[in-house]
């Protein structure tokens, strides 16, 4: 019994009162199969009751915890003592724990760890401020009514619950990504926190491949920031980006990052998706880019990702390295799917296809259904461009 | 903490004196034994099915039976089982354990113990 329960005085106390309880119920239900295992079962169980009480001071701790802004991560990366770097692991499992909705988790990532004011988060996600704290009330009263602790899983969970806290980093940088006008103030925030949580998870959990990808994949997509934007606020293709405006130095640590996190042998989503942001940080221009290599990284991206976002990527890549007839091949394979067929990028990167290969009615409407299924702002101001470029 | 598990399985449970109803019957036994040893476990039971159940309900001092459960589900909630674990984790690692998890699905409901934080 103290092994388990390690407290000498609790246990004793349990061990008398599980007999006073069998003394009394045994009469009334019958002798049980097993009386010892059955004692031995109360025992743990009454004294249990006890720590519960403890441990519901503690969880009223965690919770006000919960409440706090800025956790270290937010802070410049100085001189980490062992408990405190536990207390930040704990922290961000906690958030991004599964039994939260990816909404709240991503909310509390941004409130709790890196210190967001509840008015910014709800500006990054284009909802009203009231829904982005309601969010936050509800996200912070499961995690106490439920009992999520505040601690780094147990090592069998790790993998899974480390893609959800990549998952949460990764959604939290392509908010920030996406934006290309409007509230692009608030929008780079996100990349820039998002970059330092990447990092600092590097250092909390090294040696894992998938956090150092992850931390890759940022660096290498963020150093293409300043040249995703046109002069009139319009997104930038990636084909058309001014080169000369990427960030070296980021693309440079990335792809460092990328081949070290590679070489443990442990490949995954976010250094595959890694290694291809670092073939495009590698080429002068599109043309001169190795899409062979994209590809045949896509094909293996398709082994942990079997999506249709990932598929059509590959689509578009192929088409970059065979030809668009071969890309659009693939993507109307993709479009066959009654699911996929109202995904507008799908349309958007048929279009595109088309365009490339002369044919101006069949791009026009594509770019038509694309719009008619409803794309972002950004997006419609694109599309439109583009259209009227084919027209005249 | 306490947690209830809500076991709900596939429609129709097996009949009973089936090879099937037995099967059922020895891997909760066999979950449920575990928990036992674990410690973890304060009470459980089997239900009799839904069709069993009466729904009571008083409204302007005027008490109305139907028969039936309170909702209709597709699935058939059979049975419950109640834990007490450290925290969330722990509960949802029993959970999984119980053969409802696999063929159907089981919900984890904290419950509220009096001097728990709410």
């Amino acid at each position: 019994m103290t092994r388990l329960v390690g407290d000498l005085e609790v246990a004793e106390d349990a061990v008398q009162e599980a007999c006073a309880a069998a003394v009394a119920q045994w009469p009334a239900a019958g002798f049980p199969a097993s009386p010892r295992a059955w004692l031995v079962g109360v025992a743990r169980h009454k004294a249990l009751d006890h720590l519960r009480r403890e441990a519901a001071r503690q969880a009223k701790e965690v919770a006000a915890t919960a409440e706090l802004g800025p956790g270290r991560a937010d802070t410049a990366p100085g001189v980490a003592d062992e408990a405190t770097d536990d207390d930040q692991l704990g922290l961000i499992f906690m958030c991004c724990h599964p039994a939260l909705s990816l909404a709240a988790q991503t909310a509390l990532t941004l409130r709790s760890i890196c210190g967001l004011r509840t008015a910014e988060i709800a500006a990054a996600f284009l909802v009203p401020e009231p829904t982005m704290a309601q969010r936050l009330v509800r996200a912070k009263r499961k995690i106490t009514q439920a009992g999520i602790a505040m601690r780094m899983p147990p090592a069998a969970d790790v993998p899974a619950r480390l893609a959800a806290v990549l998952r949460v980093i990764f959604l939290v940088f392509t908010e920030g990504h996406m934006a290309t006008s409007g509230q692009a103030l608030v929008r780079d925030e996100l990349c820039d926190r998002a970059l330092r949580l990447a990092r600092e998870l590097t250092r909390l959990l090294p040696g894992q491949p998938e956090v150092t990808g992850l931390l890759a994949l940022i660096l290498l997509t963020d150093a293409r920031r300043s040249a995703r934007v046109g002069a009139a606020g319009e997104p930038v293709q990636l084909a058309d980006q001014d080169r000369g405006r990427w960030d070296r130095a980021m693309i440079d640590e990335g792809r460092t990052l990328v081949e070290t996190a590679l070489a443990a042998g442990a490949p995954g989503p976010y250094q595959l998706r890694a290694a291809i942001a670092a073939c495009h940080g590698d080429a002068a221009s599109a043309d001169d880019t190795d899409w062979r290599q994209i590809v045949a990284l896509y094909d293996e991206l398709l082994r942990y990702e079997p999506t249709p976002v990932v598929a059509a990527n590959r689509a578009a890549a192929v088409a970059m390295a065979d030809g668009p007839a071969e890309g659009l091949r693939l993507l109307r394979d993709l479009a066959a799917d009654e699911a996929l067929a109202s995904w507008p990028p799908l349309h958007v990167a048929i279009a595109e296809l088309h365009r490339q290969r002369g044919d101006a009615s069949a791009a026009l409407s594509a770019y038509q259904a694309a719009l008619e299924l409803g794309v972002p702002e950004a997006q419609r101001t694109f599309i439109r461009h583009r259209m009227r470029g084919l027209k005249s | 903490m306490r947690y209830l598990f809500l076991l709900y399985g596939t429609s129709p449970l097996p009949e009973p004196g089936t090879p099937e109803h037995t099967a059922m019957y020895a891997d909760y036994a066999t979950a449920v034994q575990t928990m036992a040893e674990a410690g973890v476990l304060v009470s459980c039971a089997p239900l009799q099915p839904a069709s069993a159940s009466t729904t009571v309900r008083v409204r302007d001092g005027q008490t109305l039976l139907t028969d039936g459960p309170a909702a209709e589900l597709k699935e058939q909630f059979g049975g419950y089982t109640l834990v007490e674990c450290a925290d969330l984790d722990e509960a949802l690692r029993w959970a999984a354990r119980m053969p409802a998890a696999s063929d159907g699905m089981v919900e984890v409901r904290p419950v509220i113990t009096a001097g728990a934080p709410t």
